[in-house]
């Protein structure tokens, strides 16, 4: 559906010059929301912009649907423009306008005759679940509906990608979750690709099917979601994974325990085995739980348990090497 | 001077009135049809911009410039030769109309400028991303978002054409200010001057107050 090839964004000014994009490859499929995280100055949102050529990459090519977009000037670019939608952080949308013109703005572009955007609008507007605001200007509208709109209107011309900037970072925590719903439920019913740049773990792991860890303009990791969760490889992802899901002992409490100190972290089925019980039943340790956590990621859970174990060095050695065994991740935080 | 001698300026009063009316429906209808365009030329050239042309941006910058930085009275008398030329007379307030108009085409294109800097570049980047033409841009996205600022300005330039078509006087053109110059000035008439004055006053009031209004109607509705 959407592939970047060898792009590169450059920014020249004042004596300085800013590599924002270096060299990123990227192939969103058909039919998948792919996420972009990273922090803010990463280039993600550089990057995505190059997709609809808003920012003009220094090198690379953009296909869209097979279409060199990078190759497009003009009339041609602005066809192909009205079959990629963007919906934006701060909405962007147009305030001395009603919600019936805002969402009639990409049909207007398109040439849509006026009396199919009468019908148009109001089926995009059931569709975000918005019917009763066709005629009520943005200002009128909370920050959740606002984006609705903007959805809607990324929606308007049937495009086949939605881009998203940062598109529920305005929003508080609840209706970030309604927002992340309605994307979801929008690529499944009409099966519209969505690639979507973020600087929160949250969404990527409630939405993403894929996802692209980006650091200084360049791409460091890249994976399904639920392996980039389980399996993070580079330093940043496993800062992200880490914090995502939010699992570090107060020294207070590690500093009481006695003995190792241990963290394991079941995958897929494991982590609904009574894999403890097993550990106590063969092994002459004591098994002190200090933090846990299941998280779901599509239906898979990854669950994490920091345990102390108590007892002699050879049966802590013992246990150690069980757990292996059944679990995927041990990792010893302290000996005993 | 008593009331039969204020009854009797009534009439130059009233022409002055005319004179004033013709020089700033003018001026200010060829601000509206060619200092818009020209207000939208400027800031569409910018850099980064919809029709980004640093050239004509420039030239364009300079020449606006160039007839904002000349004082009114030098413009007047400068403009002359063009005034025989487009009027086909030197004096008179339609002559006097050429320099008024030219003054508030530069000072209205500039307004129109800074107003359209105002609207959000979010804005522009959505209509951009959803592949809309520069006049659908135009017509849809900036000229609605710049209105209140577009009124605003256009209240100002009203304001300022009725203050220098005082001075049209000097290529004879008449009006309400030069009428006040001319009793109050160099005839001593307090009286006709304050009236006149007063008139002036009322005017500019009425002006602001119309400005206001509308800019504040078009605003609430967002």
């Amino acid at each position: 559906m959407l592939k970047l090839q060898n792009i590169s964004v450059t920014f020249r000014g004042h004596g300085k010059v800013v590599h924002a994009v270096k060299n990123v490859s990227l192939h969103v499929k058909r039919g998948e929301i792919f996420g972009i995280i990273g922090s803010s100055g990463a280039g993600k949102s550089t990057l995505i912009r190059t997709v609809n050529l808003l920012e003009k990459p220094e090198a690379g090519e953009i296909f869209v649907r097979g279409e060199k977009i990078s190759a497009l000037k003009g009339t041609a670019l602005r066809k192909s423009r009205q079959k990629i939608g963007m919906i934006f952080q701060h909405f962007n949308l147009v305030g001395s306008k009603t919600v019936h013109d805002n969402i009639a703005l990409p049909l207007r572009a398109s040439g849509t005759p006026e009396n199919e955007i009468r019908k148009r609008v109001p089926e995009l507007l059931e569709l975000v679940e918005l019917s009763d605001k066709e005629f009520s200007y943005p200002g009128e509208l909370s920050g959740g509906q606002k984006q609705r709109v903007g959805i809607a209107r990324a929606l308007a011309n049937n495009p086949d990608i939605i881009l998203g900037d940062e598109p529920t970072s305005a929003l508080d925590l609840e209706t970030t979750e309604s927002i992340l719903h309605l994307l979801a439920d929008i690529n499944e019913r009409l099966g519209v690709t969505i690639l979507l740049i973020t600087h929160e773990m949250q969404v990527v792991k409630k939405i993403c099917h894929r996802v692209a860890v980006m650091q200084a303009g360049e791409i460091v990791e890249e994976n399904e979601v639920y392996e980039l969760f389980a399996h993070p490889k580079h330093p940043l992802t496993r800062e992200l994974v880490t914090k995502s899901l939010n699992l570090t002992l107060p020294p207070r409490i590690a500093d009481k325990v006695h003995g190792a100190l241990v963290r394991l972290e079941y995958l897929g089925n494991s982590a609904e085995e009574s894999v403890l019980s097993e550990t106590l039943r063969l092994h002459w340790v004591k098994i002190n739980i200090l933090h846990g956590h299941i998280e779901y990621i599509h239906d898979k859970p990854i669950g994490i348990l920091i345990v102390g174990l108590e007892g002699a060095a050879l049966q802590i050695d013992n246990a150690l090497e069980f757990l292996h065994g059944i679990v995927a991740k041990v990792e010893v935080i302290r000996h005993g | 001077m008593d009331s039969i001698s204020l009854v009797e300026f009534l009439p130059d009063l009233w022409t002055a009135t005319v004179e004033t009316g013709i020089m700033l429906g003018i001026s200010l209808a060829l601000a509206l049809v060619l200092g818009l365009p020209l207000g939208f030329l400027l800031f569409l050239t910018r850099r980064g911009m919809l029709l980004e042309n640093r050239a004509l941006h420039i030239i364009g910058g300079l020449l606006i410039n160039f007839v904002r930085s000349l004082p009114f009275v030098i413009l007047l008398i400068l403009v002359i030769p063009l005034s025989l030329v487009v009027t086909g007379r030197s004096t008179g307030p339609v002559a006097a109309t050429v320099p008024l108009a030219i003054a508030s085409i530069a000072f209205y294109a500039r307004l129109v400028e800074t107003s359209l800097c105002e609207v959000n570049t979010g804005l522009l980047e959505a209509s951009l991303a959803m592949g809309a033409s520069t006049g659908l841009i135009i017509r849809q996205v900036l000229l609605p978002e710049a209105l209140p600022g577009l009124v605003r300005g256009f209240t100002v330039t009203v304001i300022s054409l009725i203050g220098y078509s005082a001075m049209a006087g000097v290529v004879g053109g008449g009006g309400i200010g030069f009428l006040a110059i001319n009793y109050g000035y160099y005839r001593y008439e307090t009286a006709v001057m304050i009236v006149t004055v007063i008139l002036l006053i009322l005017l500019v009031q009425a002006v602001q107050s119309v400005g206001d209004l509308s800019a504040n109607r078009i605003e609430k509705k967002k």
